[in-house]
């Protein structure tokens, strides 16, 4: 669907007709990401990230390839082939391998804060919550394939850690240790386990492109959001997303490429942990067993729960775990307000930012020693992380009393230049 | 009833989370009021390494060829009598100044050599190492077991600086370590060095009188210049192509500020006169 308004496809020369008529691509392209497109006006810069999550994915995807041809998935193969033959004798296989590792940390990012963005400005609300939850299904994904590409390395920090992600599952009752030891095809993470990581690690990027296209295809249907909420009302407060929204999205990607460079170039190892330069032991535990920063929170809120209460604390810890990211599912029917945008809701914007700040501090607990301090912390980081979204949302959507919307996108655009500051033309 | 139930879940879900941790967190409160953390030596004596300067640091650094020249010195003398070098192939030293002859003499010369299997016969034996071969495995006899330094400096929080720090810091064990922590004596076998995590390790000092190596570019050789140099070589190890690293990232960046130029002026036409 589009609105009425959107232009159609009429290619002028001879060659698009005739593929147009025999396949029509084209066309579907021209919908999508071209002219037909027609987009909010007054998206902001925290709309780029849906397109940088996707250039994320296919640098993975292009790296990880080339990567693939060089690597021994093997217990006694694997790091050799990626400290030594990858990193040392392939041709430019030092930047292949960086810009790998450090897309990942570059994905994460740019995806947080597109999450964020959704958060703030309730993007998840009616009628998007398809794309929402179809988006939670990319996060899980997409945390699932970092997770099996860290261990590929067979460094010590991918060993130790294949070894206490897979514990989760032995805290399951009574079956907990059957099920650990059938994922992980033995004992301990060996020549079985990384195999079948390689594989998966291998598969999942592009069910994850399978996603993206189900997450683009239902956002395409009522069209994106837009920084105030309220939803496009006539031609006015649209414009074709060529060349507008590629020209901006253009913008945005150049700074993710320096971003991105900067790290590549400059500051390989910055994101990545010493230990994993040292191969896989298992007789060796190393001093504190920590994951990639981007799950630095959630192994917050795992280690968080130290008390049994009628269930195991591990099992409290792995529920809360995985709770934490499945109860995003259940946003769109968590926060009842009718109005979108956080800029129009003054309670919930200053829950919103405390939550942030509850998140950044979960990431430091989640890295920092277990000493009783950061544990304390961690602890009321993670109350709140629950909360927030279990209680806290549910109540203020009905208590609050939303600021009074614009009536259009237009009205919102032309009151911005009127009310004082000078109008950037740009 | 029902109907309730399920507005409520949310409720009963979170209030659940809310009370486990608030429960854990009244245990550890507790824990820390009645049984503090006690103090153990490595905590109290354990030393930061102070920061080496190397010519590598930086966005722009490159390697100084003489210093990791000396460095790969040091290692050849004294370092590879236990620890091996597994991921470097003799031919990388080209990449720090030695010419091709000079390679193939420091590959040949190399006195562990590398072993050989004949599949006819089953004989194992020996042959020189050649420039394409990696460097030897060092089987270790003693105690303790030395790690391969291929990646040392970047396996190590503090890459460098900790290498330098190490080899420089070994001394007697403080009295007042003694005096604070009676079961914390070291070990026999092990040695005391304060920048070690646990403060007791297998390597006796490796680097230990003036002139130990002979220089052949004629550099002082004191213990501090030798480990140094040795650690200068080891981050070239861990990262042979930094250099390059460093050159094509400079070009990159430069290339990608003037295509955001470029993009921005792109960006600033279509926009014009569409207020946003
Ligand atoms: C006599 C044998 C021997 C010699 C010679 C020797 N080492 Fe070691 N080295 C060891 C042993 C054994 C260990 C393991 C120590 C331990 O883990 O307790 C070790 C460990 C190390 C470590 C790792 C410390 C850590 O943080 O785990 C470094 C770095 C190191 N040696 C550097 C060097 C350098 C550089 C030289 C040459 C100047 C050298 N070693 C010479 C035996 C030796
Ligand atoms: C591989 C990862 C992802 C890719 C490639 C991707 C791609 C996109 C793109 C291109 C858009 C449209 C542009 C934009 O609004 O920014 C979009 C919108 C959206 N995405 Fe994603 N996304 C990814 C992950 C996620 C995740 C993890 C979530 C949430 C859990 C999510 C939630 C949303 C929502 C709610 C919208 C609509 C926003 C609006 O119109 O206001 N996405 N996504």
């Amino acid at each position: 669907m589009s609105f009425p308004w959107a232009k159609q496809y009429a290619p002028k020369h001879p060659v698009m007709q005739w593929i147009d008529e025999k396949l029509p691509l084209p066309r579907f392209v021209y919908n999508a990401i071209g002219s037909g497109y027609p987009v909010p006006r007054n998206l902001n810069y925290f709309w780029n990230f849906g397109v940088l999550s996707g250039v994320a994915l296919v640098c993975q995807i292009v790296t990880g390839v080339i990567l693939a041809m060089h690597f021994h998935s093997s217990a006694a193969g694997a790091f050799e082939s990626v400290n030594g033959t990858i990193m040392r004798d392939v041709n430019a296989g030092w930047f292949l391998r960086f810009a790998h590792a450090n897309g990942a940390s570059m994905f994460f990012i740019v995806v947080y804060t597109h999450i964020a963005r959704g958060l703030y400005y309730g993007s998840y609300k009616a009628p998007r919550e398809m794309v929402w939850l179809l988006g939670v299904v990319i996060f899980l994904l997409l945390m699932a394939t970092a997770f099996m590409g860290y261990v590929l390395p067979w460094g010590q920090m991918s060993f130790w850690g294949a070894q206490v992600i897979t514990g989760f599952f032995s805290a399951i009752p009574v079956v907990g240790d059957w099920i650990r030891i059938w994922l992980l095809g033995g004992y301990a993470p060996d020549d079985a386990a990384l195999n079948r990581f390689f594989s998966l690690h291998y598969l999942l990027p592009f069910v994850i492109a399978a996603v993206v296209i189900l997450h683009i295809w239902a956002l395409h249907i009522p069209g994106s959001s837009n920084p105030t909420g309220v939803e496009v009302k006539d031609e006015q407060d649209t414009v074709p997303f060529h060349p507008y929204y590629t020209a901006k999205d253009g913008l945005g990607l150049v700074v993710f490429l320096i971003v991105f460079a900067l790290l590549i170039f400059f500051a390989p190892d910055m994101l990545g942990h010493p230990d994993n330069y040292i191969p896989a032991n298992p007789l060796s535990t190393p001093a504190h067993i920590v994951p990639e920063w981007y799950f630095l929170p959630f192994y917050a809120i795992l280690k968080s729960f130290t008390f049994d209460l009628i269930l195991p604390a591990k099992l409290w810890g792995v529920l809360a775990m995985f709770g934490s990211i499945l109860l995003m599912f259940f946003l769109p029917w968590l926060d009842k307000s009718p109005v979108r945008s956080g800029s129009y809701r003054p309670m919930y914007r200053i829950f919103f930012w405390i939550m942030i700040v509850d998140v950044f501090v979960l990431g430091y607990v989640g890295g920092a020693e277990p000493i009783a301090r950061n544990v304390i912390l961690g602890q009321i980081a993670s109350m709140y992380y629950f909360a927030h979204f279990l209680i806290i949302v549910p109540i203020v959507s009905r208590l609050e009393r939303p600021k009074p919307l614009p009536n259009s996108i237009t009205e919102a655009v032309l009151a911005k230049g009127k009310s004082g500051e000078t109008a950037v033309s740009a | 009833m029902s109907a309730l139930f399920v507005k409520s879940i949310k409720f009963l879900i979170g209030g659940a989370f809310v009370v486990a941790l608030f429960l854990a967190l009244w245990t550890t409160v507790a824990g820390m009021i009645n049984e503090p953390a006690a103090e153990t030596a490595a905590e109290e004596f354990h030393l930061k390494p102070e920061h080496l300067a190397l010519q590598s640091d930086g966005p722009f650094g490159t390697f100084d060829e003489q210093q990791v020249q000396r460095g790969f010195q040091v290692y050849k003398e004294v370092c590879a009598a236990c620890h091996s070098l597994s991921l470097v192939s003799f031919r990388e030293l080209e990449g720090i100044g030695y010419t091709e002859a000079q390679v193939k003499a420091i590959a040949t010369g190399w006195t562990t050599p590398q072993p050989t299997f004949d599949p006819k016969t089953g004989d194992r034996g020996e042959r020189p190492n050649t420039p394409a071969d990696r460097f030897p495995h060092v089987y270790y006899p003693g105690q303790g077991s030395p790690p391969d330094l291929s990646l040392i400096a970047k396996a190590r929080e503090g890459g460098a600086s900790y290498i330098h720090a190490l080899l420089t810091g070994y001394q007697a064990q403080p009295a007042e370590l003694l005096e604070k922590f009676p079961d914390a004596k070291t070990p026999e076998g092990l040695h005391y060095n304060p920048y070690f995590a646990n403060l007791n390790l297998a390597m006796p000092a490796p680097l230990t009188s003036e002139g130990q190596v002979q220089y052949l570019d004629g550099t002082r050789a004191t213990v501090d210049q030798m480990s140094k140099d040795v650690s200068a070589f080891l981050v070239w190890t861990a990262e042979p192509t930094l250099e390059k690293r460093h050159a094509v990232g400079f070009a990159t960046i430069l290339f990608l500020i003037a295509l955001l130029f470029l993009t921005f002026g792109a960006y600033r036409s279509v926009w014009a006169g569409v207020k946003h």
